[in-house]
């Protein structure tokens, strides 16, 4: 059991409750930060195999976390602003009660 | 002065030019066209006249004048002018008789409305009668003859607003149609057997030795030679024109026409066209005499028909009751004459009765008209009579016409030229039939014409119209006057003693012989003459009927007979029975094709057309819409159960998400998936 | 090493999970704050200084306020804090799911052949890394500039409202 092995367990535990939480809770700003525990599950994929993964380019898995942290700032921001705008058409930001899209 | 043959083409085109001014003046330029009418055939009469003294001075010359009309092929087509004596001596006669018509038209037409109208047609007419005569290409002179059958229907049917006018004028076409089919087929069958349709042409034309050698051998079915089937077509056209049996029927009805038409156009010219067109290609038709295979000589035909026509026309004049229908008939019965002198083979003595009959009908058909002018259009000879008193110098000329016509012997042209005819008629070999038609046809014309005189102008007046007649103006009276002098002195012209006409038609000097060289012939003629005239004398001069109702004595005679006679012994009747009923069962055969089989067609394949249009809009409706609609329905239905997959909620489709991640793990995992 | 790893771990997995299935939002949002600060104590054992500024920075610092904003721009009643707490359908499909996805990946984990490096932690100065992101990846840093600045802008279009249906929301 390799650290690398453990980081990755760890990841991937992270990612799992993530998942349940994105899918099990009611209100959408739970279910945005599930998917915040999504992303960042992936951050330390990059980062556990940055640090014990073969050799490659030295700042290859930085740059690239920088990159995904960023992205999901501004991810949450819209988020929350569609949650918000949410909240104004229907009272209440519970997820499952926006099925307007409904086919 | 005298015109070349070259310059010969101004002749008719004189009247031609007259005629064109007459068509573009206005209705009340009437002193214009009468001027223009009347110079221009003074113009040709006086260019005729010096062209007749050219002619007479080489009497056996045809002098022509041939030109290129148009190109066909190698050859072109071509035309000519002959100026020989015969062609002269017609010209001459087309403008003198033609003149002195026109002037007679200034007063008889005085009265009409249309009189321009009148004048120009007339010209057009003169002007296509001397092309006829002038002619030396038989394409030339069917030109010509055509333009006079347009212009004789113009003038028949003058006064269009006359039904009957109307119908006499189409039924004068349509039966000179008949024969001009003929006479067209003749044409074509000339053309295409000698090449040329010129009658002289320096050997090589088609009167001349050389071509109708070829044309008189005998070549057909049955031994008839070329020139016999040539001939007897070019003899059906000049039946037509010529109202000959049994296409004689529209000359009686074109007297619709006003009088000066009828004298100048049926009595003196146009009718006189076939028989000028038969004696001018005599050579052709005599071309097949020297053969003794050929079954039926084209001579002998016209002659048979000649008599048949001589006879009939006189028998029906005898019971007609209108003035110009005797005169119609008579005109019938002398033109028979003249075809029976071509049969036989005198085309002399022909033309020698064409000219004297050409000035003693015009002046009887002239006089004619002064009486109808006088009698404002009494014609009914019922309702005429005492004008001697009041009309002496119609009277007197109508009597010199219709002596010449009877042929009182000696003094009258009208006996020289019958003697001629008859003498030539008792020399033919081949029978005596027409010699027998002739003289009995000259007893019946002394008798007619008699009894049209005593019925005019003897006895006392039966209807106020007549009561109140008066002599016609100068313009009328001096025309029958000069027609007269004609009448008269022409006949000096041709007897046997000084054959002058005779010597200058045919070019050969002959020998001057004694008065009365036919003998016996001539006494039996006279006696013949007499016995119609006394017998007519008989009937209608001293019986003097009093009243228009009284019968005529013939009538209460054998009234069968006269009424036969006086029905044109129902020739009309025949026709329309037979052809004309033949007609209108084409006709109305060609109505029921029309409509009911090829029309009953179209509306089948239109049905048709819709059958398919409403089977394919069906096919579309049904078949093709359905299945689209069905495909469009099932994608719908199809569309509605994918779409049951979009719930709206986001969570499930995350949910779904991570199904599939993790079916596609483990297919990665277990099943190889790269 | 590996038990400041366990124990990093531990934490983090703790109060990610309390975090999801807790009851009360605000909770939920302060507890997964811990996590996320977790995450950056993950990043400095493993040597990626700057990574672990930039989480605490972001999340800590950015994300976390937003949501809080949004938390409490979004209550309308007391019992909305509340998120019940009821083992619906969804919630037992959701939890097989994620232990279906935990599973998984696990295995795969496990199976996989990876050969760790036992080396000393690369080492990326702040000065190559500002190196790396102005040469090799300008290209994405400038992306990345008009991403945030497109998504700030959306946000606030999103978020502000001039309908008289809201008077109360007007800017």
């Amino acid at each position: 059991m390799s650290p690398l092995h453990l980081c990755l367990a760890f990841s991937s535990l992270l990612f799992a409750v993530g998942l349940t939480g994105a899918l099990s809770r009611g209100s959408s700003i739970l279910v945005l930060l599930g998917l915040e525990l999504m992303l960042n599950a992936a951050n330390l994929n990059f980062i556990a195999f940055w640090r014990f993964g073969p050799a490659g380019s030295p700042a290859t898995g930085v740059v690239f976390v920088l990159f995904s942290i960023a992205v999901a700032a501004a991810e949450a921001a819209v988020g929350l602003a569609l949650i918000i705008s949410l909240y104004r058409n229907q009272r209440n930001i519970r997820l499952p009660e926006a099925t307007r899209l409904k086919g | 002065m005298i015109p070349t043959p070259a310059q010969v083409w101004l002749i008719p085109c004189l009247p031609l030019l007259a005629a064109g001014l007459g068509a573009v003046t206005p209705r009340r330029g009437r002193r214009l066209a009468a001027a223009a009418a009347i110079l221009g055939m003074l113009g040709a009469l006086v260019l005729s006249g010096f062209a007749l003294c050219g002619a007479l001075a080489a009497p056996s010359v045809h002098a022509f004048s041939n030109f290129d009309w148009f190109a066909l092929g190698d050859g072109a087509v071509r035309l000519g002018w002959l100026l020989d004596p015969l062609s002269a001596l017609l010209c001459a006669m087309v403008s003198l008789v033609g003149v002195l018509i026109f002037v007679f038209s200034l007063g008889y037409m005085d009265e009409d409305p249309n009189f321009t109208r009148f004048f120009c047609f007339l010209s057009l007419f003169a002007s296509a009668m001397l092309c006829v005569v002038l002619a030396n290409s038989l394409l030339l002179l069917f030109i010509g003859w055509e333009v006079m059958g347009l212009a004789s229907y113009l003038l028949i049917g003058f006064w269009f607003h006359k039904p009957a006018a109307a119908a006499a004028a189409k039924k004068a076409f349509i039966v000179t149609r008949i024969g001009d089919l003929g006479l067209l087929l003749g044409m074509v069958w000339l053309y295409s057997a000698t090449g040329s349709l010129l009658f002289y042409d320096g050997g090589r034309g088609v009167l001349e030795a050389g071509v109708l050698g070829g044309l008189a051998a005998p070549g057909l079915a049955g031994g008839l030679a070329a020139s016999t089937g040539i001939g007897l077509l070019v003899f059906c056209g000049a039946a037509g024109k010529s109202g000959q049996f049994p296409l004689h029927v529209w000359l009686p009805d074109a007297m619709e026409g006003p009088t000066p038409v009828s004298a100048l156009i049926h009595a003196a010219t146009m009718v006189a066209a076939g028989v000028f067109l038969i004696a001018r290609m005599f050579p052709l038709f005599s071309a097949d005499l020297a053969l003794p295979s050929v079954p039926v000589h084209a001579l002998t035909v016209v002659a048979g028909i000649g008599a048949i026509t001589a006879l009939l026309g006189a028998a029906i004049a005898v019971a007609q009751q209108d003035l110009k229908r005797v005169l119609a008939f008579s005109t019938i019965s002398q033109l028979g004459y003249m075809m029976l002198a071509l049969g036989v083979g005198s085309w002399v003595a022909a033309i020698f009765h064409l000219l004297t009959h050409a000035f003693f009908k015009a002046l009887l058909f002239l006089s004619a008209g002064s009486v109808i002018h006088a009698t404002h259009h009494e014609q009914d000879i019922r309702r005429l009579g005492g004008l001697r008193g009041p009309m002496r110098t119609t009277f007197a000329t109508f009597a010199v016409g219709m002596m010449a016509l009877a042929g009182v012997p000696f003094l009258f042209s009208g006996f020289w030229s019958k003697e001629a005819i008859l003498r030539a008629a008792s020399g033919w070999t081949v029978s005596s039939l027409p010699l027998y038609a002739g003289l009995a046809g000259v007893v019946l014309t002394a008798f007619y014409m008699t009894r049209l005189l005593c019925g005019v102008f003897g006895g006392e007046a039966r209807s106020p119209a007549a009561a109140h007649a008066h002599e016609s103006p100068a313009t009328i009276t001096v025309p029958l006057v000069v027609l007269s002098i004609g009448s008269i002195g022409l006949g000096f012209l041709g007897t046997p003693a000084w054959p002058w006409l005779q010597s200058q038609l045919t070019g050969e000097r002959i020998p001057s012989r004694p008065l009365l060289e036919g003998g016996g012939l001539t006494v039996l003629s006279i006696v013949l003459v007499a016995t119609g005239l006394g017998a007519g004398w008989a009937l209608y001069a001293r019986r003097g009927r009093a009243t228009a109702g009284d019968k005529d004595p013939l009538e209460a005679a054998a009234p069968g007979i006269f009424a036969f006679l006086g029905a044109r012994m129902k020739i009309d009747e025949a026709y329309a029975a037979t052809v004309g009923r033949l007609c209108s069962l084409s006709a109305a055969f060609a109505d029921f094709l029309d409509r009911r089989v090829w029309g009953g067609l179209v509306a089948a394949l239109g049905k048709l057309g819709e059958g398919a249009g409403s089977l394919n809009s069906g096919a579309d409706e049904a078949g093709i819409n359905a299945a689209f609609d069905a495909v469009t329905r099932g994608l719908r239905r199809t569309g509605r159960a994918y779409s049951k997959a979009q719930t709206g909620e986001a969570q499930g489709y995350l949910r779904a998400l991570a199904v599939a991640f993790v079916v596609l793990a483990l297919l990665a995992l277990f099943g190889g998936l790269r | 090493m590996n038990a400041i790893l366990l124990l990093i771990a531990l934490a983090t997995l703790g109060t990610a999970i309390v975090a999801m299935s807790g009851r009360n939002l605000l909770h939920s949002v302060l507890l997964l704050a811990v996590s996320w600060s977790g995450v950056a104590a993950f990043y400095l054992w493993a040597g990626a200084q700057f990574v672990a500024f930039a989480q605490v920075l972001v999340y800590l610092g950015a994300i976390s306020m937003v949501v809080l904003f949004a938390v409490l721009l979004t209550r309308r009643a007391r019992e909305d804090f509340g998120a019940p707490h009821n083992l619906t359908t969804r919630s037992r499909f959701a939890v097989a799911a994620g232990a279906a996805v935990a599973a998984v990946l696990l295995w795969a984990v496990s199976r996989s052949p990876l050969a760790g490096s036992k080396g000393p932690a690369p080492t990326v100065t702040v000065r190559d890394l500002g190196r790396q992101l102005l040469g090799q990846h300008a290209a994405a840093l400038l992306v990345i500039g008009v991403l945030l600045t497109l998504a700030l802008i959306g946000a606030v279009v999103l978020a502000a409202v001039d309908s008289p249906d809201f008077p109360e929301d007007a800017p």
